[in-house]
């Protein structure tokens, strides 16, 4: 579904990610971890676009089309979807607003039509009751004046609303309590089918008890130095990064 | 000086076909004449015109309409789709056939300037010129000289208007522009309601002149909601000065929303002279191309314990440029006054230009004041995170514009009137974004 091969970035003139290959399935669920400035967030940003960040060479596909050349709306529509770590507030948006019109696009994208209202709210109510949110949050700006919690559960409510094909979640258990954990991470267990895959992407094994990911990659000054499944996440944390860096020098 | 001569020499020539007028009339019309030719038009010298350029005006050669020809199916395109009383004035000549007062109660009177000057009514010897003078500017003064078309509204204490009363001023497209200088009179007296709408349009090839003036006298606990739509042609150029004056716990609300016009100037000056009473100036402005967009307003706290509040937005494109000046005075011994202001403007483009000016002149010491102005352009990041969802670039950008005029159209409650601004605003959004689809959708939500 998703290949990167040999991806190098700099972002102002710095190499941040230097030769970074990766492959993901469909039906697999995919960490990332490492130590701060080890790149992590800098490749799901690259996935999606942002601007800033210069790829030098290498390549990333998505189901077999160059996602380096599509425009950022168009990775989203092609399935890719980006949750953020810190999901910017959009004063006099409403929520209601942003997943009306990029549930559409997205279908326009397809050649379909809008879905009908009647349709399209309830599979709204549906999900904002999955992610125990009250449906107040629909009237509101998307963001604006939510906890760190209530904006990780939004980013999840698009997920759910949206339906990726892969979905890239940047570090989104930072900044949540344990029962807003569960919640976030029911979500994303609910994403999970033989079609579609997701990528992790944290800091903290604490995370992947609640989402036991198939591969679990070390990201460290750059390059993927290690993976393994779901147990060189416990590794790591009884290990630390430092011990995991030696092996492969050595 | 020049420049003048041509208005004067077109005002000789309608006096002449005239004849005769009752002497009131002719000495404020020749007071208006003599101040308007001592003056001259203003230049950027002058302070309150010191970012708008009047040239277009000056050398204009803009003659007097003749008749008030205009297709029914013409003007019912471009009309607000509302339940309303109407007047309409087709560049500035009053159209008895695409107007309709039909069911107004007694205590309600509407009807053109010229039927009431021709019949000498009460309504318009005392009022006409009490508030906005001569003095005003150059063009109160050019108004006064030509005045002899333009809506007279007159309500008796306590009515309450049914439906809102429209005044409707069409600009034409022709082979000689014209000007019109429209006079607009509202007389309301104790308790009484109304909603007026002030609207401004026309063909798109048009390139006229309109010169409005509005006095507004609003009686003890008298409540007015004011709508100015102006959607001018883009090649019209259009000066307005309002002047209210507001007895004790009166409540005047002006919405003015100017989304059209080459070059445009409003003027809105409020006199608040009695305890309780009350001003909202809700202004937003949308300029494209090479649109000036110019709003000076003028809050006077002449009594103590009034109130004012206004919010003022612009927002700016390619290289149009925007002016706005909000003053708040206070009189010596005006206590316990409230005076809240706030122009936010957004730069769409690296050629748009604003200049924003707001100031507080307070010479009482018991008072709450506040006023502040922003200045900034789309947020990238909401831009991009948009787009991450797939909204393209596009619609991303109108999303964002509509929400930044949200927090002053949320004020509207005329759904049609909302409707015109919001799709001007976010006109450049695809076809299949249904910006209707959304709000029903919204307000579906709300009942649920």
């Amino acid at each position: 579904m998703l290949e990167v091969k040999d991806l190098h970035v700099t972002v102002e003139k710095k190499e941040i990610l230097k030769g970074l290959n990766l492959t993901i399935k469909a039906g697999e669920v995919h960490a990332i971890m490492g130590p701060n400035g080890a790149g992590k967030s800098t490749l799901s940003a690259v996935i999606a676009g942002k601007e800033g960040y210069e790829v030098t060479s290498g390549s990333i596909t998505f189901e077999g089309q160059d996602v380096l050349e599509m425009e950022i709306e168009e990775r989203a529509q092609a399935g890719l979807l980006l949750g953020f770590q810190y999901p910017v507030e959009i004063p006099g948006v409403k929520n209601i607003y942003l997943l009306k019109a990029a549930l559409n696009a997205q279908r326009a994208a397809r050649g379909e039509g809008d879905m009908p209202a009647p349709e399209f709210m309830k599979l709204v109510k549906e999900k904002i009751a999955q992610m125990q949110m009250d449906p107040s949050f629909l009237q509101r700006a998307v963001n604006e004046g939510f906890s760190g919690g209530e904006k990780k559960r939004n980013e999840i409510l698009q997920m759910l609303v949206l339906q990726p094909k892969l979905a890239m979640l940047d570090e989104i258990d930072s900044g949540l309590d344990i029962d807003a954990m569960r919640v976030v991470a029911d979500g994303v267990n609910s994403l999970r089918d033989s079609k579609r895959a997701i990528l992790l992407v944290t800091h903290y094994q604490r995370l992947l008890d609640y989402i036991v990911p198939d591969k679990v990659h070390v990201l460290m000054d750059g390059r993927i130095v290690k993976s393994g499944d779901a147990e060189l996440a416990k590794e790591l944390e009884v290990q630390g990064y430092e011990d995991i860096v030696e092996e492969p020098a050595a | 000086m020049s420049e003048v001569i041509h208005f004067l020499d077109v005002l000789k020539k309608r006096l002449a076909q005239r004849g005769s007028e009752p002497t009131w009339i002719a000495a404020r019309r020749q007071a208006g004449a003599a101040r308007f030719e001592a003056m001259g038009f203003p230049t950027r010298r002058d302070e309150a015109w010191k970012y708008t350029n009047v040239r277009q005006i000056a050398q204009g050669h803009f003659e007097l309409a003749e008749d008030a020809d205009y297709s029914s199916a013409k003007a019912a395109a471009l009309t607000l789709p509302i339940d309303a009383y109407r007047l309409t004035f087709v560049d500035g000549v009053f159209s008895a056939r695409l107007s309709d007062v039909e069911g107004l109660p007694e205590s309600v009177q509407v009807m053109p300037l010229s039927q009431a000057l021709a019949q000498n009514h009460e309504a318009v010897g005392g009022p006409l010129g009490r508030l906005t003078g001569v003095e005003f500017s150059p063009f109160s003064a050019l108004n006064t000289a030509f005045m002899e078309e333009g809506a007279v509204i007159r309500l008796a204490p306590g009515t309450v208007v049914d439906k809102p009363i429209i005044l409707q001023f069409v600009s034409r497209a022709g082979e000689q522009p014209v000007m019109s200088h429209p006079r607009v009179l509202i007389e309301a007296a104790g308790r009484s309601q109304a909603t007026v709408i002030e609207h401004h349009m026309g063909d798109s090839d048009a390139a006229n002149f309109t010169n409005l003036v509005a006095e507004i006298m609003l009686d003890r606990g008298a409540i007015l909601t004011h709508y100015k739509l102006q959607e001018a042609p883009l090649a019209d150029l259009h000066i307005a000065s309002i002047h209210v004056e507001q007895r004790r716990d009166s409540r005047y609300t002006s919405y003015n929303l100017n989304l059209g016009g080459g070059l445009v100037r409003n003027d809105l000056v409020t006199d608040l002279n009695g305890q309780g009473a009350e001003a909202n100036f809700y202004g937003l402005f949308y300029g494209q191309g090479r649109q000036h967009v110019d709003n000076h307003t003028l809050a006077n706290h002449n009594a103590p314990r009034t109130f004012s509040n206004e919010n003022y937005k612009g927002i700016l494109d390619d290289r149009a440029h925007g002016v706005f000046n909000g003053k708040v005075v206070v009189k010596r011994d005006s206590q316990k006054i409230e005076g809240f202001q706030s122009n936010a403007n957004l730069l769409l483009s690296d050629r748009a230009e604003i200049d924003t000016k707001p100031e507080l002149e307070i010479y009482a010491d018991d008072v709450k004041c506040s006023h502040g102005s922003t200045t900034g352009q789309l947020d990238k990041e909401a831009i991009y995170a948009l787009r991450t969802r797939g909204i393209d670039e596009q619609t991303a950008r109108g999303l964002l514009t509509l929400a930044f005029a949200g927090e002053v159209m949320e004020q509207v409650d005329i759904d049609a009137i909302t409707e015109r601004v919001e799709l001007a605003v976010a006109g450049k959004l695809p076809e299949r974004f249904n910006l209707a689809g959304l709000v029903e959708i919204a307000a579906a939500f709300n009942e649920a």
